[in-house]
């Protein structure tokens, strides 16, 4: 059995409830920070256990704090990103839902490293039952002392609210969300300058995903050096994984990072294996916009190593023959699925998504929407695979924000490793409404290249 | 996976304390700027083709800028400190120069692949009804396309449309045009304080409205006219009088209560046909002789259009780049010719005569939906 | 439209989450609410009367109710069923449901049945993948949708309306 840090309680009864969090040694972290340590020093620990933003891109978050403008008299502030809404992922959802004063006690311990006295929790919209759970714990919090004017007699204030979004995945994006929580439309913000720099209201601002904010608890309990001891290399801890697609038991796992992908696959303690005794064809690792995998390159390696569920293997052979761990999205598609069908649905969610500020994303995102269904329809051209292929390379790197990349990828994956069965769609119109070009050869395994 | 590195490959916009005096390499060509500077200003100094075309970008308006991203331009290098190069292509006009950067704009091919990417995906939902349109001779877009665009479209989906919207007496909206540089909606903020349009719905669908028929009339709503690249927005009081490049701009002023009163007419004879703020190379409003900028009112802009109203200067210098100056004017001044200099004393340029593909005439634009051929334009004609 | 001084309360409340003068921040909170209170879409009466609670300009309330797809700008149907349809869901069967909802009611995505009890709309990830197929049923997600799911749905939905 892995062990678990963030969700090992999340399902004694009652836990949603203040009482029982704090009878099972909740609120422990706010209580050894602000009486025994100086924000800095909860940043060091932070530092020290490697904790990688668990939002997509997995940046050190110590080294963020590290980066926060500190200017005299002017607030700071934290705002937790909880609105998950890349396709794949419901992990943030599955923790806030059983365990939320885990993230209301990490808030209110990062709050203080940082010096922010009014942090914010900004979740999607249409999870309105959550954002009414989390209102109750902020509310249990208050009451008990852990929230509001000099708390714990430690001098420091704080307080949180949570605020909802409306449907926008673009908010996804710090500075978007920023944006939407001023109140306006969800337009990413040009950079420079950065949100540590200038953030909420032009102030410095540290955003932050909600997994990420309650590994604080842990790694301020038990010392960064503890949780760093957990995981393979870089990647250090543990990892929510949202499974989902054609598995038996899709669900919300917490993992430490030193299992392999199969073992995630396959065993009974995660996902079980494929449903309906079927064989894997393709798996998308980390949420819709890293790169689609064929099972051959899924469990290997292209150097026949053994992948891993970490940060390192995920992403191992680059873009040729790697993916991502992302947002910890985990897609299983079966030998039925079609790749074009489900890359098309991809196309469409982005183009749906996109702010329209910029002209590649606006403009690029809706035309590749409109050729992968011409080619899902049976009507597409051998062109249209090369200009799909231009498309995105011509949107990748060229946006604004990052919803230019994760639009391009799926395509430009999607092409890179399936591009048989794109063809057979143009070769095959009639077969290809009816049926689909099913597993092929992407589970045979592959031959590997003898270093010379 | 929107959540991304606080600091990402955008480059650093750090400004130094003491005013000393930034080296900036673009193209070859080496120029000296203070700190605080963007790429494309600097770029502009050197000018000529080194300068990226920019769409969205307006210096008198705060915030603009960073969003058509046919601005883009390489970083060889970021900084005699620091001389990695970045990793993707910089928005020009909102990326700072450093001390020893280098800068590739036409000498890269990324620049080049990048931009052409940028003008097609501007390309595809446009109507390309120039034929028809007032803005042809003075559109950003049609001198961008020429320089950038492919001879046929690899589009082959209908174009979107929107509903006509009307934006009160002086102002024509023609959505199917608009870009979405979003220099409008800066202006209305920033020159009126009394915002009523901006842009509503999002993704593909967004569009420049008011949302429920407003009409602007604003004493400076007129100068969202000037600022629109594209031939989005136009002036009604002008609308199908004449092609641009038929009238001959003339600087004039007249004592105005509202603004400077500094402006150019565009005339045919005596005949006042159009008033527009004075315009610098780059196509942006200039500053007065009093040093502020030259926005202009709605009274001078729309309603005094005889020559009697105005003190006339003389010609106007025209010196834009682009097909208006293919116009025999008196006072035209070619934009300085930096291509040769880049390209090794090679001129792969050639300008296309928009005066053979030019037609005035009559057609109610908005009838025609989708793209505008020369066979919709034609059946409109016969059905008038 | 005119809130009670009970509900301006309820308005001020949000708009004590934010330092002076960021009350601009509230326009989300304040537009659910208002919609809410509107019979579940947003008029342009009720956007003015938001900007005038606000403070603001109409245009800034317009621009953000068109941007987000929470809100409503047409009246809707009593039950609004929210079908998603990306890919995970679809994987899933999420055709099979909209293909059912078609066969009981005769309504395609987009339209509302002509009693006006039941509109079909599909949407995109909910997150709630791992459950899938789903649905957003007003506030709430009905997930791991089945055929007798759906029947039951319907059933509930004219209920409601009687
Ligand atoms: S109408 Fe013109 S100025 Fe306004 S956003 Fe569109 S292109 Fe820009
Ligand atoms: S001018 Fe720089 S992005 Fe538009
Ligand atoms: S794909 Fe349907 S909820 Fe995520």
């Amino acid at each position: 059995m892995g062990r678990k840090i963030l969700l090992d309680k999340a399902h004694i009864e009652g836990i949603r409830h203040y009482d029982v969090y704090r009878r099972e040694g909740g609120y422990r972290s706010v209580e050894k920070a602000l009486k025994t340590m100086s924000p800095d020093a909860v940043t060091e620990e932070v530092k020290k256990s490697g904790l990688r933003g668990r939002g997509g891109a997995g940046f050190p978050t110590g080294m963020k704090w590290g980066f926060l403008a500190k200017p005299e008299g002017v607030p700071r502030y934290l705002v937790v990103n909880a609105d998950e809404s890349e396709p794949g992922t419901f992990k943030d959802r599955y923790l806030m839902e059983f365990i939320p004063h885990l993230l209301i006690e990490g808030m209110i311990t990062a709050s203080y490293a940082l010096g922010s006295n009014v942090s914010y929790i900004y979740i999607r919209g249409e999870y309105w039952w959550v954002k009414e759970i989390l209102e109750v714990a902020v509310q249990e919090a208050r009451n008990a002392g852990w929230l509001g004017k000099n708390i714990l007699g430690s001098g420091f204030d704080c307080d949180i609210f949570v605020q909802p979004g409306a449907g926008a995945y673009i908010c996804g994006e710090e500075t978007a969300l920023i944006e939407s929580l001023e109140g306006k439309r969800g337009n990413p913000r040009i950079k420079p300058p950065f949100p540590a720099v200038k953030g909420l209201w032009g102030c410095p601002t540290v955003v932050n995903n909600v997994e990420t904010i309650a590994a604080v608890v842990p790694i301020v309990n038990d010392g960064g050096d503890e949780y760093a001891k957990i995981g393979i290399g870089k990647s250090t801890g543990t990892k929510l994984i949202s499974a989902c697609g054609n598995l038996n038991k899709p669900g919300v796992y917490e993992i430490e990072m030193n299992i392999s992908v199969e073992e995630f696959l396959y065993s009974d303690e995660y996902c079980g294996g494929i449903a309906n005794g079927k064989r894997l064809k393709a798996c998308i690792p980390g949420g819709s916009s890293v790169p689609i995998l064929p099972a051959n390159l899924l469990l290997k390696t292209a150097k026949g190593e053994t992948r891993m569920m970490t940060y390192e293997s995920l992403s191992d052979g680059g873009f040729a023959t790697g993916s991502m761990m992302g947002s910890g999205g985990f897609i299983a598609m079966d030998e039925d699925q079609c790749v074009v069908k489900h890359t098309y649905t991809l196309a469409r969610f982005y183009r749906h998504e996109s702010c329209g500020q910029c002209s590649p994303c606006r403009e690029g995102t809706g035309w590749m929407e409109k050729i992968l269904l011409n080619i899902e329809n049976g009507k597409g051209k051998m062109s249209d695979i090369d200009l799909l292929w231009d498309i995105q390379r011509k949107i990748e790197g060229n946006t604004i924000c990052p919803l230019g990349d994760a639009a391009a990828w799926p395509v430009a994956a999607a092409i890179r490793h399936f591009r048989d069965e794109f063809e057979w769609h143009v070769t095959n119109p009639t077969d290809a409404l009816k049926g689909n070009y099913g597993l092929a050869n992407y589970a045979k395994p592959l031959e590997i290249a003898v270093a010379p | 996976m929107l959540q991304t590195l606080p600091f990402g490959g955008d480059g650093g916009g750090y400004m130094a304390d003491e005013k000393k005096l930034f080296t900036v390499t673009i193209d070859n060509i080496t120029v000296e700027v203070e700190p605080g500077t963007s790429i494309l200003q600097a770029a502009r100094k050197i000018g000529g083709d080194v300068a990226p075309p920019a769409m969205c970008y307006y210096t008198k308006l705060k915030d603009s800028g960073g969003k058509c991203r046919t601005c883009l331009v390489e970083v060889a290098a970021g900084s005699a400190a620091d001389p990695r190069p970045m990793p993707k292509l910089v928005a020009s006009c909102r990326t700072n120069v450093m001390d020893g950067m280098v800068v590739k704009n036409i000498t890269s091919d990324r620049v080049i692949d990048a931009r052409n990417g940028v003008v097609e995906f501007l390309l595809i939902n446009h109507p390309l009804d120039c034929p028809i349109c007032d803005q042809a001779g003075e559109c950003h877009l049609q001198d961008l396309s020429y320089e950038h665009g492919k001879g046929a479209s690899r589009y082959e989906f209908k174009r979107r449309t929107f509903d006509k919207h009307d934006l009160g007496p002086y102002i024509q909206l023609h959505m199917t045009r608009c870009i979405l540089c979003y220099r409008c909606v800066y202006t209305a903020d920033q020159v009126t304080n009394e915002r009523k349009h901006g842009i509503l719905m999002r993704g593909d669908h967004s569009e420049i409205a008011t949302y429920i028929e407003k009409s602007l009339e604003n004493d400076f709503i007129g100068n969202v006219i000037d600022v629109c690249p594209v031939g989005a927005l136009t002036d009604r009081t002008f609308r199908f009088k004449n092609r641009v490049w038929f009238t001959k701009p003339v600087d004039a002023h007249c004592n105005c209560e509202k603004c400077s009163g500094e402006v150019q007419l565009w005339m045919r004879g005596d005949e006042v046909l159009r008033v527009t703020a004075r315009k610098d190379e780059w196509g942006e409003v200039k500053d007065t002789s009093k040093g502020e900028t030259g926005w202009i009112c709605n009274t001078c802009r729309f309603e005094r259009k005889k020559a009697s109203d105005w003190i006339i200067e003389g010609p106007s210098q025209i010196n834009r780049h682009s097909v208006i100056s293919q116009g025999h004017y008196e006072n035209g001044v070619k934009p300085n010719e930096t291509i040769k200099k880049v390209m090794g004393g090679r001129d792969p340029k050639l300008l296309m005569n928009i005066k053979d593909v030019s037609e005035v005439n009559q057609v109610e634009l908005s009838e025609i939906k989708g793209a505008a051929t020369s066979e919709s334009f034609k059946q409109l004609k016969k059905g008038n | 439209m005119k809130f009670s001084d009970d509900k301006l309360k309820q308005v001020d409340e949000m708009i004590s989450h934010y330092p002076e003068g960021k009350h601009k921040s509230a326009l989300l909170p304040l537009l659910h609410f208002v919609q809410k209170e509107n019979g579940g879409w947003l008029s342009s009466e009720a956007m003015d009367y938001t900007a005038e609670l606000l403070k603001i300009a109409p245009i800034e309330v317009y621009e953000v109710a068109t941007f987000y797809s929470m809100y409503n700008l047409q009246p809707v149907g009593k039950t609004i069923f929210e079908v998603c349809q990306t890919g995970p869901c679809m994987l899933r069967g999420s055709d099979g449901i909209v293909d059912y909802i078609y066969e009981k009611l005769g309504i395609k995505p987009g339209q509302t049945t002509a009693d006006g009890l039941f509109t079909l709309k599909t949407v995109e990830c909910l997150g709630a993948c791992g459950y899938a197929p789903m649905m957003q049923l007003g506030p709430d997600y009905r997930e791991h949708l089945t055929k007798e799911k759906i029947d039951a749905l319907i059933a509930e939905g004219k209920t409601k309306a009687n």
